[in-house]
């Protein structure tokens, strides 16, 4: 557990000490703050139609604002997830670090685990920006908040499963730039999956929708913590954690 | 120490190290010496368990470097051809997370890095980001890197190169100090550092292993060269013959006359230093010795050894039953 903290750590101070972190921080708050700021406008002008037509029920801000917020928040994730991971491994191996890592007294599962949560922890603060627009709900109107708890722990599942692939990606080069593309391109493709899954419910589509990362998100934003979508994302993120594990290892074979 | 037993380590379809086996003893210094691409960096990897051999077996301190790595990474501190720094951290925070990552107990590490710093001379740089720093003060932190878990057994990848000639001298003397406690493997192409640092050497070319010796003993081995006039009393062809009976001269190569002076080249047996049975016999024929003088450095002993494929099949035997 010490050596996994000490990877972290190190991780946490690269990405806070170069510009990495800082950019994505502004990167992100720009995206969510325009998404919020579009989805939150969309629905105040049509609050405003409803009530002119007379409605008698008000519409739920959590499952017109949040829910589509916490939607589309998912689908930036898949596109700036990669660079938080390209680097993970990719650098290590330029750098030639990699050889201090690894013939240290340390486990590889170890190294794996204490990036993959330095990683995850950079993410969280991604996320916490999010948190300044979902505040100003608060500010002028009652949301329920338990959805957007699991929305946020659904959020982090997705980046957790995609960070652990990212870092997957990450040991198979030197290249951060190839690490990122590759990412980016996993990320769109699993997007397009999600589109398949509205082209009808034959099996095949439903094995490609059963894989997409996004379509599992859908009942966190609601509202729902599904044990059916809970095992997609542990178990992605076990089968991720487990093939950067075996790619480290396979390094020193090929090396 | 170390102990290397039949090392082979083959990639996709070229064979790095063949066969190697040699041992070091406890508080050796020992030079591994090689052209470039003679397969130094691949066996220090194997040594320090960055990759595993294709056969073989190598411990350290007793244990199986593929089998128990935990233990044996312990007790190896390795400094890579290219120092593993991380260029965003400041010079202190490195040396604290290298010693959390060997594993020193947490309330031990501000003492560790405040002493391998003054060790290595980088305190003076202690808060300075390691990319701000000079190639020389970059070698150091590395070996600074090296030491901070005070390990038993040292693996130095090149420590000299690209340094400034000051900066070598430095460095050379750092690894010295570092003799006395700890076991130093260190590889170079450069030959003045074997006989500036190490008390013995292991050569190895083309993956096989040509030699391990005392860099006394290779020394010894060289050829040097006498120059002598016989005042008219012998001629060439019979300095040359006495020359040749004398016990520990394994040949005399060559000879030139300059007018009066006879120069001739000697090779002495194995192990053992002929110099002065030569120059005895030389006195006692009544000649008059004018010069003496090795001709032959580590340099051309190192060349002869690793040109030759013919030479390095001869020795590699010599070398494994060593």
């Amino acid at each position: 557990m010490r050596n996994v903290w000490t990877i972290c750590r190190r991780e946490l101070y690269s990405y806070f000490v170069s510009p990495v972190a800082w950019v994505l921080l502004a990167l992100y708050a720009v995206l969510s703050g325009a998404f919020a700021t579009a989805i939150s406008s969309g629905f105040v002008q049509q609050t405003a139609m409803s009530q002119m037509r007379g409605a008698s029920t008000p519409m739920s801000i959590n499952e017109m604002v949040i829910a589509p917020l916490f939607g589309n928040i998912a689908v930036i994730g898949l596109l700036l997830i990669p660079l938080i991971s390209m680097r993970l491994f990719a650098e290590e191996k330029r750098q030639g670090t990699i050889e201090l890592l690894v013939t240290s007294p340390i486990h590889d599962l170890e190294i794996v685990v204490g990036k993959w949560l330095a990683a995850l922890l950079m993410y969280s603060a991604l996320l916490a920006v999010l948190a300044v627009d979902i505040s100003f709900l608060f500010i002028y109107s009652t949301p329920d908040w338990k959805p957007v708890l699991t929305g946020y722990f659904g959020l982090l599942l997705e980046g957790g499963t995609l960070l652990a692939f990212g870092a997957f990606i990450s040991t198979m080069t030197k290249n951060q730039i190839v690490a990122g593309a590759v990412g980016f391109a996993l990320g769109l493709l699993l997007w397009i999956l999600d589109w398949w899954t509205s082209l009808g419910d034959t099996p095949t589509i439903r094995v490609i929708s059963y894989l997409s990362i996004v379509s599992h998100m859908e009942s966190f934003s609601r509202g729902v913590i599904d044990s059916k979508d809970l095992i997609y994302y542990l178990s992605m993120i076990f089968l991720g954690l487990f093939l950067t594990t075996r790619s480290l290892e396979s390094l020193r074979w090929r090396a | 120490m170390i102990q290397v037993t039949g090392l082979s380590k083959k990639y996709a379809n070229y064979v790095a190290v063949d066969n190697i086996s040699f041992s070091v003893d406890k508080g050796d210094i020992v030079g591994f010496l090689g052209p470039n691409g003679a397969g130094k960096t691949t066996t220090m990897r194997v040594i320090t368990g960055f990759m595993p051999p294709t056969a073989g077996k190598v411990t350290v301190g007793g244990f199986d470097v593929f089998e128990q790595p935990m233990e044996v990474k312990k007790r190896i501190g390795y400094l890579p051809e290219a120092p593993p720094l991380y260029p965003e951290m400041r010079v202190c925070d490195y040396l604290t997370f290298v010693a959390r990552l060997k594993g020193i107990p947490n309330a031990e590490i501000p003492d560790r890095v405040v002493q391998v710093m003054k060790k290595c001379s980088v305190a003076d740089v202690s808060t300075k980001l390691i990319s701000k720093l000079s190639k020389g003060y970059r070698q150091r932190v590395g070996l600074a890197q090296a030491i901070v878990h005070n390990p038993d057994v040292l693996v130095l990848d090149e420590p000299t190169s690209g340094l400034d000639p000051k900066q070598i001298i430095e460095t050379r003397d750092l690894i010295k100090g570092l003799s006395g406690e700890h076991t130093i493997i260190l590889s170079t192409h450069i030959l003045p550092e074997v006989e500036a640092i190490c008390k013995k050497v292991i050569i190895i070319s083309k993956g096989k292993l040509v030699k391990t010796d005392s860099v006394e003993n290779l020394k010894n081995r060289a050829v040097f060269t006498i120059e002598l006039n016989t005042a008219g009393g012998a001629d060439a062809a019979a300095v040359r013959q006495k020359l040749e009976q004398v016990a520990s001269v394994s040949k005399v190569l060559d000879h030139a006359t300059n007018g009066e002076r006879l120069a001739f080249d000697i090779e002495g047996l194995s192990g053992s230093d002929v110099r002065p049975d030569v120059a005895r016999t030389v006195v006692q024929a009544g000649w008059n010795l004018l010069e003496m003088k090795s001709s032959t450095t580590l340099e051309e002993v190192f060349l002869e050894l690793t040109n030759t494929d013919q030479a390095a099949a001869e020795t590699a035997g010599v070398g494994v039953q060593q």
